[in-house]
C-alpha cells in the first residue's frame, strides 16, 4: 500500500461517481445538487493530483498504470478545463432542460477514463480508459435527445468512433503479436529491429487515436458533432479529449515507440500539415460559430502535432505548451458563446455576432482578444504557443513544416478577422441579456486576462513543462 | 541613471490607454478622454525630448540600454536607442500629440474607442524603434496590426472593409517568413539579442535566405513595388487620422528595419541583392510617381507619392554610403512630417466638401488663403524644395547614388522632376484657377485647432530645411558605426573568400 498516494485522485473520483449516482436514485430533484457536488469533487480532485507534485516516475498495478511529470501536468489540465467547463455550462444546462443527474456523471465519468488514459503504461489498460471516456462522451454527445442534431451528432460519433476503436484495437493487436507484450516499456525492449508487423501496428494505433484528436484525415465527424452537441458538451468536446489523446500521442510516440521514430515520423508530419492546411482553409466559408471552431480546432491540432513530429524534448514541451494555451483561448471563445442569449435562446450564428460591439464593448473585446489570440497575432498568448512550436520544429531544421504552418496561420487569419469584421465594422443587429452568472463572467475574465497579460511573465508555464522529459 | 526611460516611454501610452478605458464618460462628446490621451502624448513627447537632451551624440553604441529576463533562458527583453532611433521615437511621440488634436472633427463615432487604438498603437510603434532583440522588435512589429486593423476597418470609407483585410493579410503573409528567419537565427547563432548578433556575425552561408525573409516582410511594409498596392487601398480608406499614422510611421518601421537588420545583420546578403534593392526601388520611383500623375483623388495621389518617396529611401539605404544612409534617414524623418501634413490638408477639406476628388475643387486661394499657405509649403516639402526638409534628403540619396552608380543615379532623378510634376499640378488644381463649383465659396479658412496642427508640422519642415544640424549630429555616428561594421565584413568575407 506504499503507493496507495499516487492511485488515490482515481479512486477518489471512482468512489464520488458512484455515490453520486446512488444519491440521484434515491434522492428527488437531485440534479442540481449533483451538479454542484461534481464540481466540488473535480476541485477537491485537482487539489489530490497538485498534491503529488513533481515527481520521479512511479508504476503500479505491475508495471500497468504509471504516474509520471507528464501525466501529473496533463491530468491537472484536464481536471482544471473540467471545472471551467462545468463551471461555464451550469446555467446553459438548466435553461435548455438538460438539467439531469446523469449529465455531471457522465462528465465525471470521461475524466476518469481520460485519466486512466493518461496514466496507462499497458495496452489493455489504456483501451479500458480510452472506452470508458468514448462511451460516456456517445451519450453526452446526443444528450439532447429531442434535437434532432444532437441525436444526429451522437449516433454519428459512435459509429465513426467504433470504426476507430476498432482499426486502434487491431493496432494493439498486431503490436502485441510481433513485440510479445502489452507493456509499454516491454514493447520498447522488444521492438527494437524492424518488422512490418509492428509498423502496422502503429499505423493503425496512430489513426485511431488521430480520430480522437480530430486529426485530418480522421476529421470528419467533428464539425458535426460539434455543432449538433450541446454547447456546454461541445466546450467539452473541444478541450478534454484533445488533451488526453495529445498526452497518449507523447505515451506511445514516445515509449513504446520511441526507437521506430523514423516509421511515425512522416505520419505525424502529414497529419500534422494536413490539419492545419485543411482546418484554416475548410473553416473560411462557415457560417455556424460552432462548426467554425471545430475547424479552427482541426487546424490547431496540427500545430500542436508539430510539436510531437520534432523528437525532441523540446518539441514535446512545446506540443503540452500548446495544449494548455489553446484550452484557455477555447474556454474564453465558448464563455463568449454562452453570453449570446436573449429570451432563454442561445444565438450560435456568425450572423448573431453583427454589430456586437455598440451594445456589449466588454464581450466584444474579450472575442477581439480571444480571436487574435486564435490567430497567433503578437503579443497575445496564442502567439507564444505558436513560437514555441515553431522553435522547435525549426531546431531539427524542418523548415518546411514551418513554412507550411505559418503560411497556414496567414489563410486562418483570415476567417478569425472576419468574425472580428462583423463584430465591429458591421450594422448592429441583436441586443442580448447582459446579466450572467457568476461562474461564466469569472471565467472569461480569467481567461481572457490570461490571454492578455501571458507576454508579462511568459515563462511560468514552461517552467513547469520543461521538467517534462521523454527522451 | 537606472530610471527606465525607455520602458517608460513604451508603457506610458499603454496606461493612458488604461486610464481612458475606465474612465466614464459623462457627456457624449468624451472630451474627458481626449484631454487624458492629449496629456499622456504630450507627455510622452516632452519624455522623448528630454530623452533626446541626455542622449549622448558622439557614442556610436546603444544607449539607455535595458535587459530583463523575459523568454527563461531563451530571450530577454532588451531595448536601448543609437542616434537613429531617437529620431524616430521623436518622430512618433510628435505625430501622436497632432494626431488626438486632429481627432476632433474626423472622428464622430466612437471617440473613445480610437483614442484608446492610437494610444496602442504609439506603444507598439515606440517598442519597434528601440527594441535590440528580434523577438520583442517581431512581437512589437506584428502587434501594430491590431489597433492599425481596427482603425482603418471601424473608422475608415466604404470599401473600409477591403482595404482593411488587405493591410492586416498582406503585412501578415509578408512578415511570417520573417519569423521563421528569426527562429533560424537562435538557433544558428544560439541569441537574438542584435548586439551580440552584432559582434558574432551570421555565417555567410546562411545571410541570402534570410536577408530574404526579412526582405519579404520589410518590403511589404515599406511598401516597394510590386507588393505595394495595399498602401493606396488602406490610404484612402483609413479615417484622415490613421493614413497619418500610416504614412507618418508605420512606413519608417520597414526602413528603420532595413538599416538596423538587413545591413547590420546581413552584410554579405545586402551586397549579394543591392541590385534588386536598386531595381525594385527605381520602379517604384519612376512607375508609382507615373501613377499619382493621373490619379483624381488627393489621398490616393499622396498615397502613390509615398511608395515613390519610400523608394528613394530604400536606394539610399542600398547605396551603402554614408550620405545615402544619412539621406535616407533625413528622407523618413522629412516624409513622416510631410505626408502627415498632407493627409492633414486634405483632412481639412475633405471635412469641409466631403469629397476627395481633385476636379471638385479649384480656386481655393481666393476662399481659404490661410490653407493655400500652408498647403504651398507642404507640396514644396513634398516635391524637395531647397529649404525644406525633403530637399535634403533627396539631394544626399542622390549623392550616394552617383557616388556608386551613375545610370542608377540619372534615373533616380528623373522620380524628383516627376515628383514637383504631380505636386504641382495636384496644388494647381486644387488650389489656384477658377472657382467653377459654387458650394466652395461656403467653405471656411482655417479653424484654431487645424492652424496649431498644421503650422506644427510647418515650422520643424522649414527649420530642418535650412539647419539640419541638430538631426544630421544625431544620427552621424550610428550611421558611421553601421557602415564601418559592414565593410568590415565585406572585407573579411572577400578575405575569407582569397
Amino acid at each position: 500500500m506504499e503507493n496507495f498516494q499516487y492511485i488515490l485522485p482515481e479512486i477518489f473520483i471512482s468512489v464520488s461517481i458512484m455515490i453520486f449516482l446512488l444519491v440521484g436514485v434515491f434522492k428527488k430533484n437531485s440534479a442540481s445538487l449533483i451538479y454542484n457536488l461534481s464540481n466540488i469533487s473535480l476541485v477537491i480532485l485537482l487539489a489530490l493530483i497538485i498534491n503529488l507534485g513533481s515527481i520521479d516516475t512511479a508504476y503500479l498495478f505491475n508495471n500497468s498504470y504509471s504516474i509520471d511529470n507528464l501525466s501529473n501536468y496533463m491530468k491537472i489540465i484536464l481536471v482544471g478545463s473540467g471545472i471551467f467547463v462545468m463551471l461555464t455550462g451550469s446555467k446553459y444546462i438548466q435553461v435548455i432542460n438538460l438539467n439531469k443527474i446523469e449529465y455531471p456523471i457522465l462528465i465525471l465519468s470521461s475524466i476518469l477514463g481520460m485519466m486512466i488514459m493518461i496514466s496507462s503504461n499497458d495496452l489493455i489498460v489504456f483501451y479500458m480508459g480510452l472506452e470508458l471516456q468514448s462511451l460516456a462522451l456517445y451519450v453526452l454527445a446526443s444528450f439532447n435527445r429531442d434535437n434532432l442534431l444532437s441525436t444526429e451528432s451522437g449516433l454519428k460519433y459512435f459509429v465513426l468512433s467504433a470504426l476507430s476503436s476498432g482499426l486502434l484495437l487491431y493496432g494493439c493487436s498486431l503490436t502485441y503479436g510481433f513485440s510479445e507484450s502489452t507493456n509499454f516499456d516491454q514493447i520498447l525492449i522488444n521492438s527494437t529491429e524492424f518488422n512490418y508487423g509492428t509498423t502496422f501496428g502503429i499505423v493503425f494505433i496512430l489513426v485511431g487515436l488521430a480520430f480522437k484528436i480530430s486529426a485530418v484525415p480522421f476529421h470528419m465527424w467533428a464539425p458535426d458533432v460539434y455543432q449538433g452537441s450541446p454547447t456546454s458538451v461541445t466546450l467539452f468536446f473541444a478541450i478534454l479529449p484533445k488533451i488526453a489523446a495529445l498526452a497518449v500521442f507523447i505515451k506511445f510516440l514516445y515509449t513504446p515507440f520511441a526507437n521506430m521514430n523514423d516509421q511515425w515520423q512522416t505520419i505525424i508530419v502529414f497529419i500534422s500539415i494536413a490539419s492545419m492546411i485543411f482546418g484554416a482553409v475548410a473553416a473560411i466559408g462557415q457560417k455556424n460559430l460552432k462548426r467554425l471552431i471545430a475547424y479552427s480546432s482541426i487546424s490547431h491540432m496540427g500545430y500542436a502535432l508539430a510539436g510531437l513530429a520534432t523528437v525532441s524534448n523540446q518539441g514535446i514541451q512545446s506540443s503540452i505548451i500548446y495544449i494548455s494555451i489553446y484550452l484557455v483561448m477555447n474556454l474564453a471563445f465558448f464563455s463568449c458563446l454562452f453570453m449570446l442569449k436573449k429570451n432563454d435562446k442561445y444565438y450560435e450564428n456568425i450572423e448573431d455576432l453583427s454589430g456586437l460591439s455598440k451594445k456589449h464593448p466588454i464581450l466584444s473585446f474579450s472575442l477581439l482578444i480571444v480571436l487574435f489570440s486564435l490567430a497567433g497575432i503578437p503579443p497575445l498568448a496564442g502567439f507564444f504557443a505558436k513560437f514555441y512550436v515553431f522553435l522547435a520544429v525549426i531546431e531539427q531544421s524542418m523548415y518546411f513544416l514551418a513554412i507550411v504552418g505559418l503560411l497556414a496561420t496567414v489563410v486562418a487569419a483570415f476567417y478569425y478577422l472576419r468574425i472580428i469584421k462583423i463584430i465591429y465594422f458591421d450594422p448592429e443587429k441583436e441586443e442580448y441579456e447582459t446579466s450572467h452568472d457568476l461562474g461564466l463572467k469569472i471565467t472569461l475574465a480569467i481567461s481572457t486576462i490570461f490571454i492578455l497579460a501571458y507576454f508579462i511573465y511568459p515563462s511560468g508555464i514552461t517552467e513547469i513543462v520543461s521538467k517534462i522529459t521523454m527522451i | 541613471m537606472n530610471f527606465p526611460i525607455l520602458s517608460s516611454l513604451i508603457l506610458l501610452p499603454t496606461i493612458g490607454a488604461l486610464f481612458i478605458l475606465f474612465t466614464k464618460s459623462s457627456s457624449g462628446k468624451n472630451q474627458s478622454s481626449k484631454y487624458v490621451a492629449l496629456f499622456i502624448s504630450l507627455a510622452n513627447f516632452l519624455l522623448s525630448l528630454y530623452l533626446w537632451y541626455v542622449f549622448d551624440e558622439n557614442s556610436v553604441g546603444f544607449q539607455f540600454v535595458e535587459n530583463r529576463e523575459w523568454l527563461l533562458g531563451f530571450i530577454n527583453y532588451k531595448v536601448g536607442i543609437d542616434g537613429i532611433s531617437i529620431l524616430f521615437i521623436i518622430l512618433t511621440t510628435f505625430i501622436t500629440p497632432i494626431c488626438i488634436i486632429s481627432v476632433n472633427v474626423t472622428i464622430t463615432k466612437r471617440l473613445k474607442d480610437f483614442l484608446i487604438a492610437i494610444l496602442i498603437m504609439e506603444t507598439f510603434m515606440i517598442g519597434v524603434f528601440c527594441s535590440l532583440d528580434l523577438v520583442v522588435f517581431y512581437l512589437f512589429f506584428e502587434a501594430g496590426l491590431i489597433p492599425m486593423f481596427l482603425i482603418i476597418g471601424i473608422w475608415g470609407g466604404e470599401r473600409r472593409v477591403y482595404s482593411a483585410f488587405k493591410f492586416f493579410l498582406y503585412t501578415l503573409l509578408g512578415s511570417v517568413l520573417m519569423l521563421v528567419a528569426i527562429i533560424s537565427i537562435y538557433w544558428i547563432t544560439g541569441t537574438t539579442d542584435v548586439v551580440k548578433l552584432y559582434e558574432l556575425g551570421i555565417q555567410a552561408e546562411y545571410q541570402n535566405l534570410l536577408w530574404l525573409a526579412f526582405f519579404s516582410s520589410f518590403a511589404v511594409k515599406t511598401p516597394m513595388w510590386p507588393v505595394h498596392t495595399w498602401l493606396p487601398d488602406a490610404h484612402v480608406e483609413a479615417p484622415t487620422v490613421g493614413s497619418v499614422l500610416l504614412a507618418a510611421i508605420l512606413l519608417k518601421m520597414a526602413g528603420y528595419g532595413f538599416i538596423r537588420f538587413s545591413l547590420g545583420l546581413f552584410p554579405i546578403a545586402s551586397e549579394n541583392f543591392t541590385m534588386l534593392v536598386y531595381v525594385l526601388s527605381l520602379i517604384a520611383i519612376i512607375y508609382t510617381s507615373l501613377v499619382a500623375l493621373m490619379q483624381e483623388d488627393m489621398k490616393k495621389l499622396i498615397a502613390y507619392s509615398s511608395v515613390a518617396h519610400m523608394g528613394f529611401v530604400t536606394l539610399g539605404i542600398f547605396t551603402m554610403t554614408q550620405q545615402g544612409i544619412e539621406g535616407s534617414i533625413f528622407q523618413m524623418i522629412s516624409h513622416g512630417l510631410v505626408s502627415a501634413a498632407l493627409f492633414l490638408s486634405v483632412g481639412v477639406v475633405y471635412e469641409r466638401h466631403h469629397t476627395r476628388l481633385i476636379n471638385k475643387y479649384g480656386g481655393l486661394v481666393s476662399i481659404m488663403p490661410k490653407y493655400a499657405i500652408v498647403f504651398m509649403v507642404f507640396t514644396l516639402g513634398a516635391l524637395g524644395l531647397p529649404g525644406t526638409t525633403g530637399f535634403i534628403g533627396e539631394f544626399l540619396i542622390l549623392m550616394g547614388a552617383f557616388e556608386k552608380n551613375i545610370l542608377v543615379a540619372m534615373i533616380a532623378s528623373l522620380g524628383v522632376i516627376l515628383g514637383a510634376a504631380y505636386m504641382l499640378w495636384l496644388f494647381k488644381r486644387v488650389v489656384f484657377g477658377e472657382i467653377n463649383n459654387q458650394e466652395l465659396k461656403s467653405m471656411r479658412d482655417l479653424k484654431i485647432f487645424e492652424i496649431i496642427t498644421l503650422s506644427a508640422l510647418v515650422i520643424p519642415i522649414l527649420f530642418f530645411g535650412f539647419y539640419p544640424e541638430p538631426l544630421m549630429n544625431s544620427i552621424e555616428a550610428s550611421v558611421e558605426n553601421t557602415l564601418n561594421m559592414y565593410n568590415f565584413e565585406i572585407i573579411n568575407n572577400l578575405a575569407s573568400k582569397d
